[in-house]
């Protein structure tokens, strides 16, 4: 393992060869070649020249990850090229400077001619008029037709609010419409899928959506039905569309013709909040926008990360928020009286047979204290702590410091799946690696699982601390649980081995709390609070903040910089990083 | 800015001359109270006072003449609403599909607070439906906050019927079905 951590693998780049060209009258140098949507260098579009001068293109059909299909003609531009002589040489203007001819339509040369600048590559001395009155003009145009059978029900579609024809009639548009036939009328409300509402009138077939299926998914299930303006697109006769990544569908879908049915309904979009986090159900740890408000998550979407995903995420992913907000959360500080168990629960409820212990609430200071006072006395190597590889970074580093100070034995639980082709990784665990690295568990995961079982049933180990873990599922039975002494649980939501538990400590979803994983492939990448914790449940680093520092004696950070700070300090794989060095889409770590 | 303070005249001075200036104000009203016009106050809450046309009450939801609930659930009223008065619950894809047919959408609930609420018009400005109107009702009790949240139901009671000119989404269904093509579900 290498002590060195990189912020990216940047090779020294080749030298490139450049073309001038001028937008808006402005010279600018750009690439001659320019990656496409896979990546490969193809010659540039006039496109991304005009965003490299900063100049804006409206598009629908274009999607920089997409291939190029040039339908929507919003992307039209005005434009012109040098003129040339007979001799095929460069005409001159009186001044010196190249004679340029703006493209016109050939039997109508007062009509400029415009180009779809997402198609159209670019050749030396050419001049792109992204500005230009022509160029407004074509787009006023186009923007027409593309209303014309448009339903307008903007009041009754999810979409409102991040559409980009909304957008573009606002900036390009014109203020009224001269259409007064009546609209062609499609079907709405298509269910393409389970996942997947279509409304048909909405849709302007920039086909996004079937070259997205088609050509990242490989399932090629959606096409254009019907003819002229009855276009509409559906899901070939007798399929339905259904991939683990059809929800990007609705993201990519400029317009709201495509509507995801777990959000439909359900909130206007402006009023989310967004918050950038993290994916945690597989080890691919995909970036994710949260969409919450009044402290409810409302949706999951993308967030671009060209470094692990890409402008995507998988659809099992994206709807895994809703246990956050369940009703039966562990919100509680619940102790067991040891002794008075049976006779409370007796008492108390007589329908019971007094086998399930009675827990008491109680308080954090309360709490800590307690478990401080058993884990002092505890003799050395009695003691063994379960973590979760769904856990921080920093949560597991504490954890490490707990185990080294009690010499506790360490291991965590594997979660293996099935990977497909994309983006989903047979390790189902967040945060597998970060586990690793961190020193709680080794290379095998769970491989330790059975030794502290076993230390269990020889009466070796006495104290087990459990984190987010369901042990009784991974060869600890309720019976072997039941001959510790004392038993520490913290997790989200209650589970077989919460239920048995002498101290049980409600902790966070990753959503309201932040902190750091590191993808399978190494990417280390942290995620910030969107939602309020429930109840009086913590963030787990903050309670075993202070716990490490009672038992162990040592300082440590109350805050998640400083604690992340320290830990880039002490374990080797994350030396050299600190929490505001790590961008939004993270850094590499040697693993 | 320094303000100027007038020197006072031998008039102003002697304070009584703007003594009785006063008292004939309060004697003219008397006068025109006692023999000219009548009273001026009115007994109040027996007797109410007629809001002229324009006045800005208390917001309301409406119906339209067929009995179908106007509000689509758009929740552009509760994102203008500058005191955060309208709370508005959206039906959900399994929720209540609205009164009118291809309308889609209707509130599951819809909540304004009285207590909060400033009149402003902002609602009933914003709205793409005319679904909601600021009414002539000016003066609104209640024994405890709890009531003074009034809820979809009785907003829709207080507010009444409003009669539809454009009917937009009877219009889109009418249209949809003659063209044979393409026949929307209801």
């Amino acid at each position: 393992m290498s002590t060195a951590a990189t912020t990216e693998t940047k090779p020294a780049p080749p030298p490139v060869d450049t073309i001038k060209i001028k937008v808006d009258g402005r010279e600018i140098e750009v690439p001659k070649m320019m990656p496409d949507w896979q990546g490969n260098l193809q010659p540039t579009t006039m496109l991304q020249a005009c965003q490299l001068a900063a100049k804006e293109v409206p598009h629908y059909c274009y999607h920089p990850k997409l291939p190029i299909a040039g339908n929507c003609r919003m992307c039209l531009v005005e434009f012109g090229l040098p003129a040339m002589g007979p001799d095929r040489k460069l005409l001159l203007n009186e001044d010196g400077t190249p004679k340029i001819t703006k493209q016109v339509l050939p039997y109508e040369p007062q009509t400029p001619r415009g180009a779809i600048a997402c198609a159209t590559p670019i050749s030396p001395g050419m001049e792109i008029y992204p500005s230009s009155p022509a160029t407004k003009q074509m787009r006023e145009g186009i923007l027409e037709s593309l209303l014309i059978n448009h339903p307008l029900d903007c009041p009754i579609c999810d979409q409102a609010g991040e559409c980009k024809l909304q957008e573009y009639s606002v900036e390009h548009g014109q203020a009224t419409s001269r259409f007064v036939e009546a609209k062609v009328h499609k079907p709405k409300a298509v269910d393409l899928g389970p996942r997947i509402l279509l409304d048909d009138e909405r849709c302007i077939l920039c086909t996004r959506c079937i070259r997205f299926t088609k050509d990242i998914v490989g399932d090629d299930k959606l096409g254009v039905v019907n003819r002229g303006s009855y276009n509409s697109i559906a899901a070939f006769p007798g399929t339905t569309f259904d991939n683990n990544y059809t929800l990007n569908t609705v993201d990519i879908c400029p317009v709201g013709a495509l509507t995801s049915k777990d959000f439909r309904f359900q909130m206007r979009v402006w009023f989310l909040k967004e918050s950038k986090s993290l994916c945690t159900s597989c080890g691919t740890g995909c970036n994710l926008t949260v969409g919450s408000r009044e402290d409810k998550i409302y949706r999951f979407e993308p967030r671009e990360n060209n470094a692990v995903n890409g402008p995507w995420m998988c659809d099992a992913g994206r709807l895994n928020y809703k246990w956050v907000g369940r009703a039966d959360r562990l919100t509680e500080v619940l102790v067991q009286d040891v002794g008075q168990a049976s006779r409370l629960s007796h008492s108390s409820e007589k329908s019971k047979t007094g086998a399930t212990p009675v827990l008491r609430k109680t308080t954090w200071t309360a709490a800590l204290s307690e478990i401080t006072e058993k884990l002092k006395k505890v003799p050395a190597g009695s003691v063994a702590i379960v973590g979760s590889a769904r856990q921080t970074n920093e949560e597991l580093f504490l954890l490490g410091k707990l185990a080294k100070k009690l010499g506790a034995l360490t291991d965590s639980v594997p979660r293996e799946g099935e990977a497909d082709k994309l983006l989903v990784s047979a390790d189902r665990n967040p945060n597998s690696t970060g586990a690793r690295l961190t020193g709680l568990c080794f290379t095998e995961m769970g491989i330790h699982l059975p030794k502290i079982a076993d230390g269990i049933k020889a009466g070796k180990i006495k104290t087990l601390i459990v984190f987010g873990e369901d042990v009784t599922k991974h060869g600890f039975g309720p019976d072997l649980l039941g001959r510790l002494d004392t038993l520490i649980v913290s997790d989200i939501l209650p589970n077989a081995t919460t239920r048995l538990a002498h101290y049980l400590l409600p902790g966070c979803a990753h959503a309201e709390k932040r902190g750091t994983f590191v993808n399978v492939k190494g990417r280390l990448q942290k995620f910030i609070k969107a939602v309020e914790p429930k109840g009086d449940a913590r963030p787990e680093w903050e309670f075993l903040h202070e716990l490490v520092h009672h038992v162990t004696g040592h300082n440590g950070f109350v805050s998640i910089e400083g604690l992340f700070n320290q830990m880039a300090h002490e374990v080797p794989a994350f030396h050299g990083l600190e929490w505001a060095k790590i961008g939004d889409t993270g850094v590499t770590v040697q693993i | 800015m320094i303000v100027k303070r007038e020197k006072l005249n031998f008039w102003e001075r002697l304070y009584l001359p703007a003594l009785a200036g006063g008292l004939k104000v309060t004697a003219t009203h008397l006068v025109n109270t006692l023999f000219k016009r009548g009273a001026v106050t009115m007994e109040y809450p027996e007797q109410k006072w007629t809001v002229p046309e324009g006045y800005r009450g208390a917001p309301y939801l409406v119906k339209d003449q067929d009995g179908a609930t106007k509000c689509v659930s758009c929740q552009l009223c509760e994102f203008v609403c500058p005191p955060k008065a309208i709370k508005i619950t959206p039906p959900g894809l399994a929720g209540q599909t609205a009164d009118r047919a291809n309308a889609e959408k209707m509130p599951l609930e819809f909540e304004i607070n009285m207590l909060r609420c400033i009149f402003c018009g902002f609602c009933q400005e914003v709205c793409p439906e005319e679904a909601i109107f600021l009414m002539k009702d000016y003066s609104l009790t209640g024994t405890n906050r709890a009531e003074m949240i009034y809820n979809k139901e009785k907003l829709l009671e207080l507010g009444g019927v409003h009669h539809d000119q454009i009917k937009k989404w009877e219009h889109k269904l009418d249209e949809a079905k003659e063209q044979e093509m393409f026949p929307v579900k209801d």
